[in-house]
């Protein structure tokens, strides 16, 4: 036990009450550090595992530091109240997880051996023996797909998604965890019904998946970039109209037995 | 099976256009009462005080001009115009002869008024001139407490210009046996009196009192049901004509006599209400647990067949039209601190019988059905919670919270029962309590809570430290000593205490020669029939007739205190990293931002003490010229940059609303400052000194004179709101916020607690966002909080509700304790309110 606490991650952000990332009332830990660079991300500040600055309202702001797991339970204690009452609970986010896979394997074995829920946003993208050493703290697993088509993935996040795919179905298969796949709909990417319904089918067939949400792009995260001085190449796309998200949610209905909901 | 039926009734045009009607022009102030009331005074010089006030209010009742309004099905307005009000000069009225030409374009509340009412209000006030409660109690106060006063240390404005109020009176027994078997209940204690008791002579006018005014208002209601009948007898409206006969025969019945059915219910309660603010104009005058004490009538007229949940609904919605019919002016300062023309008539649902178990009804539904169709700030509805309490219920609540309309507010039994117990409350008292007025605990009908008797900064005190106990060259505090000179923090917070010690102390005095001024001038002989025990100890509440007295003056700006207290301590005593010296010259003169008007006075008042000490005789052009030449000369380059790295210190230091152990130590301490010396006062009444912690919406009017604090405030701006954190310092998000809220010791401060936070819409959508919002709830309360509010509302549309009021007329947000029309609120108020940290993400 004292071994977990000790573990050492870099994170850069906790983000309390946080609602929209499973069950309940939950506490975000970002993870920093991502294998994908996702044009829409709106957390760009994740993507780079070095520690770094970023003008936030005009004032430079160090992005990452060091962490223990008990100085990360520390605040995810505090609101251990609202977990009981609401069933939530600590939910990894990042960033991609899976690039700490020891801190984020020590952080949710700490936390569920306190008795208190888990959940990990994730692309999964990483052996699945990393996986696998993760999957006995994990209640549920936010899985995102973002398309089924190798090519138009890796032009759009920078990799092929086999690997991905593949993930998704064995951590199904092993029925440890409550899998969820999540879905970030970006217009000029992934915003047709062909091809939301495509992961929808995809979805569909893995054994004990209920549940998709459909997350509409939105460009809060654009001065981020501007903070980074990096170039924002989403620019000119605007977030999907209402109408537009509600046919998509009738699509993936049609197409599939999933119960889908719009937004986390 | 549920135990209750909460299916929704959809809303009735009628409610449509009875708001509209209602919303249709500014409101008007009425001279009527003032002049009826004023007349009967002049024929009854020689009696005793209470006989002398009930036969005022009779000839009041009996003469005021009365009007049904279209479509009304609950009748009884206290003025003709909607929304108008009546005057009360027997408690004050200068202010309103100062402000005639002002108040139809004043910023906070205002009102029209016509040339003919200003002539009669005047003519009226001439009689009162002398006479007034506010003029007595003046008189009674020492002259500290006054000086006190014109320092703005405090402010006891509320009671000191107007009647108490604060009530909720006995409506079931109203409902039971009307004003009729009241009379019974008084010739009954008559029956029992001997001309050699020792209190005979009190007594027995009470008595007559009573009964004058009991009779009154029955013959009220009858007007009511005269006029009804002629309205029917001239109308050709088939439907509206049986509706005004029914009007009529439920006002020739009720008050007077018992109700049988809902809708009689409905209408004595109404009676009851809006009398009640007629005898006195004492506000928060709240229904209480109507859900409790209509429920029998309403299971009675559903059971006999003679009415539907439909019509039930739409007398409980009428009613809460008729809530916002009611209106009070008052003088410009208190308008702001008030503001939204709130009489905060707290109406409560839920929560738990004497017995402790789950009360919750089909009304508890169909109240707050009754805000969603009504739409208005009254009444401001509250809801009990705990842990019992149906998730439907607070789910039904929540949704009326995502409107945005601030209401409900939520509390906590678990918190307020025993609270409430420790001030010698029955355990079946406390379990059945009701909210008063913002957020005041008591018991209906047993209460005389005196729960608004001032508002205390407890910023000001922190300055006095900071000036050896002097204001604006007046020594006005105690001596504590140079604060240079202080070597340790705990000397500091000493000087801090022994400053608020002193002024609580003269707050005490403020408060208590008001009561004394009221006891003498205004004993109400209606509102006392209908409050446990004035009848059977033959005296009216403010002669010490209730069961429980208390005295409740809240104090707030705990969230500054703590922060400015946290911040010296570590600055100037931990870390060493600045001098009290550069401190106190950077608060002196507003961290070096501007010269606010509160630095002028400050200076100038040092300056003129400083000539006097030294013999020198100098005239005001001579201090303001050397007052200016002080400001321009003191604050040199070096300094401003010094303050402006005090600024960035202070910034980085954790703040009170981020649930930081450390800081939040001591809010808790900082409150206790507020809370515990009071306990030792007692009031007139042979009651206590309670403590509350909320502020109304005065935390804007009072921050104007408060200067500059160490926590990094600017002269001038408003100070914290209630136990809230400070505008925009909270800033992980809402569970650390009432996390650090809950830290505070709520149950010693029972008079009530206010904790406020402002949730984008977004934050509640969809059914997973309302449970998450419920539980938020639930967990603050788990974690002993008493009240939670909020505002749901995006920044956008209050900001363009500011540039376009126009568009906005209904837009309804929570102010501090109560909803109020945002349009209606002064500007720096409405800033107030959008700087409030958004918490949704």
């Amino acid at each position: 036990m004292n071994d977990l606490l000790q573990t050492k991650g870099r994170i850069f952000d906790i983000q309390r009450y946080s609602i929209h990332d499973g069950p309940g009332i939950r506490t975000i830990v970002f993870l920093k550090g991502c294998v994908l660079r996702c044009r829409w991300c709106c957390n760009p500040e994740s993507q780079d595992y070095r520690i770094e600055t970023m003008t936030v309202a005009g004032k430079p702001k160090t992005i990452g530091r060091d962490v223990t797991v008990e100085e990360v339970m520390e605040t995810v204690e505090k609101d251990r109240g609202y977990y009981r009452r609401s069933g939530g609970g600590l939910t990894l986010s990042g960033g991609e997880s899976l690039c700490q896979p020891d801190f984020a394997r020590a952080l949710l074995a700490t936390a569920k051996s306190s008795g208190i829920n888990t959940a990990m946003e994730s692309m999964g993208c990483a052996p699945y023996e990393v996986i696998e050493r993760i999957l006995p703290y994990l209640d549920t697993y936010l899985m995102d797909i973002k398309h089924t088509d190798i090519k138009k993935h890796e032009a759009f996040t920078g990799r092929k998604n086999d690997l991905m795919l593949e993930n998704a179905r064995k951590i199904a298969e092993s029925g440890k965890t409550n899998l969820v796949i999540r879905v970030p709909v970006i217009p000029t990417f992934n915003d047709t019904p062909e091809e939301i319904g495509s992961i929808a089918m995809f979805a569909d067939k893995l054994p004990g998946v209920r549940k998709i949400h459909l997350l509409p792009y939105h460009r809060l995260g654009q001065d981020k970039y501007d903070g980074l001085n990096r170039k924002y190449l989403m620019g000119d796309v605007l977030p999907p109209e209402n109408e537009h998200m509600l046919m998509l949610k009738k699509t993936v209905e049609n197409v599939s037995r999933l119960e889908c909901q719009i937004g986390g | 099976m549920k135990k209750y039926n909460s299916e929704r009734i959809p809303k009735t045009e009628r409610i449509t256009r009875m708001v509209a009607h209602l919303y249709a022009k500014m409101p008007e102030i009425e001279s009527a009462r003032a002049r009826l009331y004023t007349e009967s005074f002049r024929q009854t010089e020689q009696e005793p005080m209470v006989v002398r006030k009930a036969k005022a209010f009779a000839h009041v009742l009996k003469n005021i001009p009365i009007i049904i309004r279209p479509e009304e099905l609950i009748v009884g307005s206290s003025t003709i115009a909607p929304r108008g009000c009546q005057t009360f000069p027997e408690f004050s009225f200068d202010w309103l002869e100062k402000e005639f030409d002002t108040v139809a374009t004043r910023e906070a509340d205002p009102f029209y008024i016509s040339d003919k009412a200003k002539q009669e209000l005047l003519e009226a006030d001439q009689y009162w001139k002398g006479r007034t409660t506010s003029e007595l109690a003046t008189a009674y106060m020492a002259p500290e407490t006054l000086k006190a006063m014109e320092h703005n240390m405090f402010t006891p404005g509320n009671y000191f210009y107007n009647g108490v109020g604060h009530f909720t009176v006995q409506y079931e027994k109203v409902l039971a046996v009307g004003f009729e078997g009241i009379m019974d209940e008084v010739r009954r204690a008559q029956a029992k009196m001997n001309f050699g008791d020792a209190d005979y002579a009190t007594r027995s006018h009470f008595y007559e009192a009573v009964l004058i005014n009991c009779q009154a208002v029955i013959d009220y209601a009858k007007r009511y049901a005269a006029l009804a009948q002629k309205e029917a007898d001239g109308c050709m409206d088939p439907a509206r004509k049986a509706e005004l006969l029914a009007i009529a025969a439920n006002c020739s019945k009720v008050p007077g006599k018992g109700a049988d059915t809902f809708y009689e219910a409905c209408q004595s309660f109404w009676f009851v209400q809006q009398l009640l603010q007629m005898e006195s104009s004492g506000h928060s005058i709240s229904p209480g647990r109507f859900d409790q004490y209509m429920y029998p009538y309403y299971k009675r007229s559903l059971d006999e067949g003679i009415m539907t949940r439909a019509q039930a609904q739409e007398y409980i919605d009428c009613i809460w039209v008729k809530l916002n019919d009611l209106n009070k002016c008052r003088d410009a300062e208190s308008a702001k601190g008030f503001a939204g023309y709130s009489l905060f008539q707290n109406l409560i649902v839920g929560g738990q019988d004497e017995q402790g178990r789950d009360v919750t009804n089909d009304l508890s539904f169909m109240c707050i059905d009754a805000s969603f169709h009504v739409f208005l700030p009254m009444p401001s509805l509250s809801i009990r919670v705990w842990n019992g309490s149906p998730q439907d219920l607070l789910l039904r609540a929540a949704e009326l919270t995502r409107t945005g309309i601030g209401l409900p507010a939520y509390y906590n039994d678990e918190v307020i029962i025993p609270s409430l117990m420790s001030r010698g409350l029955t355990l079946e008292d406390a379990r059945t309590y009701n909210i008063i007025g913002c957020v005041e605990p008591q018991k209906a009908g047993k209460t005389n809570g005196w729960h608004d008797a001032a508002f205390y900064n407890m910023c000001r005190p922190l300055e006095l430290v900071f000036h050896n106990g002097i204001d604006c060259g007046e020594q006005i505090g105690p001596k504590t000593g140079d604060v240079e000179q202080m070597q340790t923090f705990e000397e500091f917070f000493d000087a801090y205490k022994t400053q608020m010690d002193y002024f609580i102390s003269l707050l005490v005095n403020a408060d208590n020669a008001i009561d004394q001024a009221h006891m003498e001038r205004a004993p109400l002989a209606l509102l006392a029939c209908m409050v446990d025990d004035c009848i059977a100890r033959g005296k009216t509440c403010e002669e010490g007739g209730a069961v429980y007295n208390f005295t409740g003056p809240q104090g707030f700006g705990i969230a500054n205190v703590a922060d400015s207290l946290y911040a010296i301590k570590k600055l100037v005593y931990d870390e060493k990293k600045v001098t009290m010296a550069d401190y106190k010259k950077a608060i002196t003169f507003n961290y070096g931002k501007e010269v606010h008007p509160l630095v002028v006075a400050q200076v100038a008042g040092t300056v003129a003490r400083q000539l006097a000490e030294n013999g020198v005789k100098a005239d005001a052009a001579a201090v303001a010229q050397a007052t200016q030449t002080i400001i321009r000369e003191s604050v040199t380059a070096e300094d401003q940059r010094k303050f402006k790295e005090l600024l960035n210190m202070i910034d980085e230091i954790t703040k009170f609303g981020n649930d930081d152990e450390e800081v939040d130590a001591f809010a808790r301490e900082a409150a206790y400052t507020y809370t515990r010396p009071l306990l030792q006062y007692k009031n007139p009444r042979g009651g206590q000194f309670q403590a509350g912690l909320y502020p109304v919406s005065a935390n804007v009017p009072l921050g104007a004179q408060t200067g500059a604090t160490p926590d990094g405030r600017f002269a001038g701006v408003p100070v914290a709101d209630g136990v809230s954190p400070t505008a925009g310092r909270d800033v992980q998000g809402p569970t650390a916020a009432a996390n650090s809220v809950a830290k505070l010791d709520h149950g010693i401060a029972s008079n009530g607690t206010l904790f406020n936070q402002k949730f984008h819409p977004s934050a509640l959508s969809g059914a997973a966002g309302l449970e998450n919002f419920v539980n938020l709830i639930r967990t603050y309360f788990d974690n002993k909080g008493m009240h939670m509010q909020f505002n749901v509302v995006s920044r956008e549309t209050l900001l363009d509700a500011q540039k376009h009021p126009e568009n906005y007329k209904h837009l309804v947000v929570r102010v501090a304790g109560y909803s109020a029309l945002f349009t209606t609120l002064s500007k720096s108020l409405q800033d107030d309110i959008i700087r409030r940290t958004e918490q949704g993400f």
